[in-house]
């Protein structure tokens, strides 16, 4: 509930054009990140015939943005590591609300960067994780894209099970070594 | 001498990355053949820095196909044909013995021994190698390859050496080591904060291909072994790994991404024109060149999860080649084309399987190792090294083929991985 409701408060935060863009865009497909270009395509032509509008539009939007928003972003704009199951590179349910965070501040500082850094647990062959790796950050990068954040922005790099979170070889550690981090080069 | 610095330079550091690894036999042939390597006569003032009949005992040893006699069990000691009392050799139950002697002169070393057959009482070989002061091991190495070939029929892989990476627990350190493959000799080649991986030999064994994220993404370096001097060879946006060359060594297979869809691209090394081979959705890793030097056997996780796959480089035709269990990856073949050897998982373990190539026929190698991975054959098709956990550490293991013998190569301290068997050297 509170993360439906959280939600929401963010994706009125920012420009009203990427909201309608990403908000239906929850499950993504191949086809999100073209419809969001046509959407944005389609919103510049009507700003172009009807500035003042618009800009009065926009400005509400950022007024929105009050400081309990502000707070509640920054908390999951701390959450900085997703996890996933073997042999998976499907987004979690629980990992959306923050990846969510970090597309809407992506779109609102239009100078951050970040690097993705997919990893793998040991299980398998270095090769084939170091692939699982990268397909687990596209995928994140697929989301933070469809969710307002810019391709230039967003860096990708798979270490496959090179770097581990946990040393162990116990399904707790390999749970934690299954991961995309996002880490900012500049805010 | 630029180059000399370098390589001086190399020595020293690898003075503190030590792994050294020291062979373990855990599991011997039942047919293996009765040997004593007697130890060979030295006459010389000085101890010599190398027992040369304790390396070629452990070189035959571990190769599954003899069975030693430890030197303490000899009934006597003899260093000539003439002196060799069969008896003593019968009761031992001894098929072959080898005796020798090692004489030194300015020029370095000269070591000349005979193989007897202790049913017949005849001498089989009678042979004499030199070498420079420096290659005592060398030399030993060499006798052995010379008694494994004439006893077995096989090329012996006893003079070939390995490449496999070194690292930390906390993965802050990783190094690419050069060893005999029986470990001896270990040196540093090229040391990096970021992580190295897949190590992969030319066919005339002059340079090692490998991965390496040392610029912030995986890219493809060359580096020749003798001077040690690095060409970055594959720098696509993206992700680059996987390097394997052709048996001809024109051509450079590796896995390129740029967006989340690794796909295998063969590089021709003279032109360096890039062609793309597969362009599936799936993950498309772990290229492998097969001895005609047309086919590739390659991972895709294009029915799910990963199995193996043969891909016609000429037409691009795909065909599945592994069917059972859930995780089939990282396929390398012998050298005879026979079989092929790869990591079989199910469920949570992860161990080296064999299969025949033209029945199809799977065989479980390892059992008693967890967590195995990066198979590389030798290049006689007699055994497979590979990496496995053990003891929360992971260690380099070997197996035969047939699964018949076994032996582990431990180090002291860090984890050892990604081993690459060396083609056979001249």
């Amino acid at each position: 509930m509170q993360k439906t409701a959280l939600y929401k408060a963010l994706g009125l935060a920012f420009s009203a054009m990427l909201v309608t863009a990403c908000a239906s865009n929850s499950d993504l497909d191949e086809g999100a990140g073209a419809a969001m270009t046509a959407t944005e395509q389609q919103a510049n032509e009507a700003g172009d015939s009807a500035t003042a509008g618009v800009e009065s539009a926009s400005l509400q939007g950022e007024s929105l943005a009050s400081d309990a928003n502000t707070a509640a972003q920054k908390a999951l704009l701390d959450i900085t590591t997703f996890y996933f199951a073997f042999d998976q590179s499907t987004i979690k349910s629980e990992s959306k609300a923050a990846l969510t965070a970090h597309a809407s501040y992506l779109a609102a500082n239009k100078g951050a960067r970040v690097v993705l850094e997919g990893h793998a647990d040991e299980r398998g062959t270095p090769e084939y994780n170091l692939a699982l790796g990268e397909r687990r950050a596209i995928a994140v990068r697929r989301f933070l894209m469809a969710n307002g954040a810019a391709d230039g922005q967003i860096k990708v790099v798979s270490y496959g099970e090179e770097r581990p979170a946990a040393t162990g070889h116990t399904d707790d550690s390999w749970a934690k070594n299954r991961r995309v981090e996002i880490k900012y080069q500049s805010r | 001498m630029v180059n000399r610095i370098i390589l001086s330079l190399l020595v020293l550091l690898s003075l503190n990355a030590q792994a050294e690894l020291v062979i373990e036999v855990t599991q011997g042939r039942q047919s293996a053949i009765p040997i004593s390597v007697v130890p060979f006569e030295w006459t010389g003032a000085t101890n010599l820095p190398e027992n040369i009949s304790a390396i070629i005992n452990n070189d035959l040893g571990s190769s599954g196909y003899f069975r030693t006699l430890d030197t303490q069990l000899m009934l006597s000691k003899p260093v000539r044909p003439e002196e060799v009392v069969y008896t003593d050799w019968r009761r031992m139950k001894q098929d072959f013995i080898v005796v020798g002697r090692i004489s030194a002169d300015e020029a370095g070393y000269a070591i000349e021994f005979h193989v007897i057959d202790v049913h017949q009482q005849i001498e089989l070989l009678h042979h004499r190698v030199k070498g420079r002061a420096t290659q005592l091991r060398d030399l030993a190495h060499y006798i052995s390859d010379f008694i494994f070939k004439r006893l077995t029929g096989i090329d012996g892989v006893f003079s070939t050496k390995m490449v496999y990476v070194t690292t930390n627990k906390e993965r802050t350190r990783f190094n690419l080591n050069f060893a005999d493959a029986d470990g001896a000799r270990e040196q540093l080649i090229f040391k990096s904060s970021h992580p190295i991986l897949s190590p992969a030999w030319s066919p005339d064994g002059k340079k090692v291909a490998y991965v390496s994220f040392e610029n912030g993404q995986s890219e493809i370096f060359f580096q020749e072994l003798s001077t040690g001097r690095r060409e970055k060879v594959i720098s696509f946006d993206g992700s680059n790994s996987a390097p394997s060359f052709s048996p001809d060594g024109t051509r450079l297979a590796f896995v390129h991404s740029n967006a989340g869809n690794p796909d295998i691209y063969v590089m021709n090394l003279n032109t360096r024109k890039v062609e793309r081979l597969t362009t599936h959705y799936g993950i498309d890793t772990e290229p492998q060149w097969m001895a005609d030097g047309r086919h590739i056997l390659f991972t895709s996780s294009r029915a799910g999860g990963p199995q193996i796959y043969k891909l016609d480089s000429e037409t691009g035709s795909v065909k599945r080649v592994t069917f059972e269990g859930s995780y089939n990856a990282r396929a390398r073949m012998t050298a005879d084309g026979r079989k092929m050897v790869y990591v079989h998982g199910n469920g949570d373990s992860f161990h080296i399987a064999s299969q025949e190539m033209s029945s199809g026929r799977v065989r479980i190698l390892t059992r008693d190792t967890n967590l195995d991975e990066s198979p590389s054959v030798a290049p006689n098709g007699s055994m497979v090294i590979y990496a496995a956990t053990e003891n929360d550490r992971s260690i380099l293991a070997a197996v035969s083929v047939d699964g018949e013998v076994k032996f582990r190569l431990p180090s002291r301290y860090g984890d050892v991985r990604e081993p690459a068997w060396s083609p056979i050297l001249n």
